[in-house]
C-alpha cells in the first residue's frame, strides 16, 4: 500500500467520525445514556483503528481503497419513491430501504417480537455489541446504525420462514448504510431467515451490516443470504453467531454482485453438540471482488463444523477465501471440516485462499483442503458433442461445480431464490 | 455421405494422419480397424471436432457441408454422433438433464420443437428399457460411479436420444463383456437404415461379429493400407495386422 492510498483511508475515517458528530444527536437511541456511551466508545476505536487496511494480516488479500475514494454521505431521509421490489416469496417480509426498516413494505408476524430496531432501542441493552467483537467495520456500524432487525422467537417457537430485504435507492449522491441486526432464537426455537441485498446497477454505495445472532439451547437457524448488490456498489458484512449446547447454526452466503465485497463470519460453538454449517458460493465478473472470511470457535466439547465454499471468477477478477478453525482446549472430540475451491474461467481472474487450524485440544477430527482449476476441457468438449452450445456447456459446467456448496440449501423457498441469482450468470457474464 | 480426402493432422507437432481416403456412403456401415497408435481415436476426435489437433491438410464433408470448418455442437445438430471410447464423467451434472438438454440442443439445431420434461421421460423411459437399463441411470450424474459398461450403454443410450445420421463409434467394445457388448451392438442395429451410416472403430474383429459391416478399412500408420468386405475382419483376426497390411 502506498502513503497516497493510506492517507486517503484515514481520511475516509475522519469522514465517517465528523459524520457522527454532526449525528449523534440525532441518530436512533440518542437519548438513551448507555447507547450514547456505546457509539462514543465504537468512535473511539474506530478513531483510533482507522479503516482496516491492507497492513492488517486479516484484509491483505482486500483493499478498501476504492471505497476510501468514494467519499460516502450518510442516507438521512428516506428515498422520496418507494424502489421497485421483487415478489415476496415467504409469508412474512422485512424490507430495509437505504439500511432503514420501510414498515410500509413490509409484512411481519405477529406471534413473537419481530421489526424495527430504531423503534425497539429500549431493552436491547444487554445484547447491542454483546456478541460482536472489537473490529473496525463493527465499530463503524455501531457509531452510525440507524436501524435493523430486532427479531426475538421465544423458546420452543417455530419461526417459519422470514424474508430479509435489503434494497438501496438511487441516491443521487454515494451513500453508506450501517443496519445492525439482532436476532435471538430461544432454546429449542427455529428459524429460517432468508435474506437478499439488491441495489441499482449504476448507483455507488455502501451496505455495512452487521448481524449478532444468539442461537439457544437446542434451537436451528438457517440464515441464507444472498447478496446481489449494484455492480458499483460495496457491501462489508459482518455476522457474529453464538450457538449454545445443541443449537444449529447455519449459514450460506452467495455472493454475487457488489464491485467489492466482504462476508465476514465469525461464529462460535459454545455448549456441547452445537453445530455450524457454513457454505457458500462466489461469482464475481470482471471489475469485481468477492471476500469470504470465516471464523470458526470451537469452544466446547463434541461439536461439529462443515464448511465448503467455491468461488468463480470470470474476467478480471479477483476471490479471497479465509477461513480460521480454532478449537480450543476444552473443545475435546471436535469434527471439524473445511473446503475451498476455485473455479477461473479466465487468465485475469486471481484467487486468494489461506486456509488456517489452531487446535490446542488434543482428541480431534479437523480437516481442511482448497482446489483452483479451470473448466476441463474433456467435458466442455464431451458436451459439445452432444451438440450443447460452448457457452450453455460452461454453464452447465459452472452450475456443477456450484453444487456441493449450494445443495446444503434445502428450504425450497430459498432454493428458488438462489436458482434465480446464479442461473444465467455465465451466459451474462460472456455476453 | 462421409468423404475423408486426403486427410492430414498432427498434435504437438506430431503427425498422426498421413493422408486418409475415405468415403462411408449414406446407409452403410464401415469398419475402421487398426493396432494402438494407427490414428484411430484422432481420426474419431479430427471429425467431432475436438481441440488440439492441427489439421494440415485435406478435406472431411458430410453431405457436402464442410465439417472441419464446424463447431462440434454444430456437427452433433447435423447428424454426427462420436461414442467417447472414454466417456467422461460429470460430477454435479444429472444424467436426466444432461440427456434433455442435448436432445433440445439438438432438436433446435434442427429446427424441431423442444421437448418438455415430461415428453422427455417418456422418450428417455423407451430407450432405457430397449437397452436393458435401470431407470435409476437417469438420477445419477453423468458417468460418475458408472462401469464400463454402463458408461458404453449411456453413451448408445444418447446416440439413441440424439437420432444420428452418422455416429461414429470409437472402441465402444472396450472393456465390455459379452452380455453388454451384444446389447451396444442392439443398440445399433436398432438404428441400421437407409439414412443411416456408420464407422465402427475397433481393435479387435469380435464387435463386428454383431454389427456386420459393408466395408472393412484397416488404418496403419496413419493410413488406409486396405479395404475389403466383412471377411477382412477375419483375415486380419487369423493373420495379424502386419501380415494382412504387408
Amino acid at each position: 500500500m502506498n502513503a497516497q492510498t493510506s492517507s486517503a483511508a484515514s481520511s475516509t475515517a475522519g469522514a465517517f467520525l465528523a459524520r457522527f458528530e454532526g449525528l449523534r444527536e440525532h441518530l436512533p437511541g440518542g437519548r438513551l445514556p448507555w447507547l450514547a456511551k456505546l457509539r462514543a466508545e465504537a468512535a473511539a476505536f474506530f478513531a483510533a483503528a482507522g479503516l482496516p487496511n491492507r497492513r492488517i494480516e486479516a484484509w491483505r488479500y482486500t483493499d478498501l481503497a476504492p471505497i476510501a475514494q468514494a467519499g460516502f454521505s450518510e442516507a438521512l431521509t428516506l428515498a422520496a419513491e418507494a424502489p421497485a421490489l421483487p415478489p415476496m416469496r415467504a409469508p412474512y417480509r422485512a424490507v430495509f430501504v437505504d439500511g432503514r426498516f420501510a414498515e410500509n413494505l413490509s409484512v411481519m408476524p405477529e406471534a413473537y417480537p419481530c421489526g424495527s430496531l430504531a423503534a425497539g432501542l429500549d431493552g436491547t441493552e444487554s445484547r447491542l455489541g454483546a456478541l460482536a467483537e472489537d473490529l473496525p467495520l463493527v465499530a463503524l456500524n455501531t457509531m452510525l446504525f440507524e436501524d435493523g432487525l430486532l427479531l426475538d422467537l421465544p423458546a420452543g417457537a417455530e419461526g417459519g420462514v422470514i424474508e430479509m430485504l435489503s434494497v438501496a435507492s438511487h441516491a443521487s449522491r454515494p451513500i453508506a448504510f450501517h443496519p445492525r441486526h439482532l436476532i435471538r432464537l430461544g432454546d429449542g426455537a427455529s428459524l429460517t431467515l432468508i435474506e437478499t441485498s439488491l441495489g441499482p446497477a449504476e448507483a455507488t454505495y455502501l451496505h455495512n451490516p452487521v448481524f449478532e445472532i444468539a442461537v439457544g439451547a437446542g434451537a436451528t437457524l438457517s440464515h441464507v443470504r444472498i447478496q446481489r448488490e449494484g455492480r458499483a456498489g460495496f457491501q462489508l458484512s459482518t455476522v457474529h453467531a453464538a450457538v449454545q449446547a445443541g443449537g444449529t447454526y447455519d449459514n450460506f452466503t452467495l455472493n454475487a454482485g457488489a464491485r467489492l465485497v466482504r462476508n465476514e463470519i465469525h461464529a462460535s460453538l459454545l455448549g456441547p453438540k452445537a453445530a455450524c454449517h457454513m457454505n457458500g458460493a462466489q461469482l464475481a465478473g470482471d471489475g469485481q471482488h468477492a471476500d469470504t472470511t470465516t471464523f470458526l470457535d470451537h469452544a466446547a466439547p463434541d461439536c461439529a463444523s462443515r464448511q465448503t465454499y467455491k468461488t468463480v471468477l470470470a474476467g478480471k477478477s479477483r476471490g479471497v477465501f479465509q477461513g480460521k478453525i480454532l478449537v480450543r482446549q476444552a473443545a475435546q472430540r471436535t469434527d471439524g471440516y473445511q473446503m475451498n475451491q476455485a473455479l477461473l474461467l479466465s487468465e485475469e481472474a486471481e484467487i486468494d485462499a489461506k486456509p488456517q487450524l489452531e487446535i490446542y485440544a488434543d482428541d480431534v477430527k479437523c480437516s481442511h483442503g482448497a482446489t483452483v482449476g479451470a473448466l476441463d476441457e474433456a467435458q466442455l468438449f464431451y458436451l459439445r458433442a452432444r451438440g450443447i452450445p460452448a457457452e450453455q456447456a460452461r454453464a452447465m459446467l459452472v452450475q456443477a461445480f456450484l453444487v456441493e456448496a449450494v445443495e446444503g440449501v434445502t428450504d425450497p423457498i430459498a432454493q428458488a431464490a438462489l436458482a434465480e441469482a446464479t442461473e444465467g450468470w455465465w451466459e451474462r457474464e460472456a455476453a | 455421405m462421409l468423404k475423408i480426402e486426403g486427410l492430414t493432422a498432427e498434435i504437438d507437432g506430431k503427425q498422426i494422419l498421413k493422408g486418409i481416403d475415405l468415403e462411408v456412403p449414406t446407409g452403410e456401415i464401415h469398419a475402421i480397424m487398426g493396432p494402438n497408435g494407427s490414428g484411430k481415436s484422432t481420426l474419431s476426435y479430427v471429425l467431432s471436432g475436438r481441440e488440439g489437433y492441427e489439421i494440415t491438410g485435406g478435406s472431411a464433408t458430410y453431405n457436402g457441408l464442410d465439417l472441419l470448418a464446424m463447431e462440434p455442437e454444430e456437427r452433433a445438430g447435423s447428424g454426427v454422433f462420436l461414442a467417447f471410447q472414454y466417456p467422461v464423467e460429470l460430477p454435479g451434472v444429472g444424467n436426466a438433464n444432461f440427456l434433455r438438454t442435448a436432445v433440445n440442443a439438438v432438436r433446435k439445431h434442427r429446427g424441431e420443437p423442444e421437448v418438455d420434461a415430461m415428453q422427455f421421460l417418456k422418450l428417455a423411459r423407451a430407450k432405457i428399457k430397449a437397452l436393458q437399463m435401470s431407470d435409476d441411470m437417469l438420477k445419477r450424474n453423468v458417468n460418475v460411479g458408472f462401469s464400463g459398461g454402463e458408461k458404453k450403454r449411456n453413451e448408445v443410450l444418447q446416440m439413441a436420444l440424439l437420432e444420428p445420421t452418422l455416429a461414429i463409434l470409437d472402441e465402444t467394445d472396450s472393456g465390455l463383456d459379452i452380455d453388454a457388448l451384444k446389447i451396444v451392438a442392439d443398440g445399433v442395429n436398432a438404428m441400421r437404415g437407409p439414412n443411416f451410416s456408420s464407422l465402427v472403430i475397433t481393435h479387435y474383429q469380435r464387435l463386428l461379429d454383431y454389427i456386420v459391416p459393408d466395408r472393412v478399412h484397416v488404418l496403419m500408420g496413419g493410413r488406409i493400407v486396405k479395404s475389403g468386405g466383412p471377411e477382412l475382419a477375419l483375415e486380419l483376426e487369423a493373420e495379424g495386422y502386419a501380415k494382412v497390411a504387408a
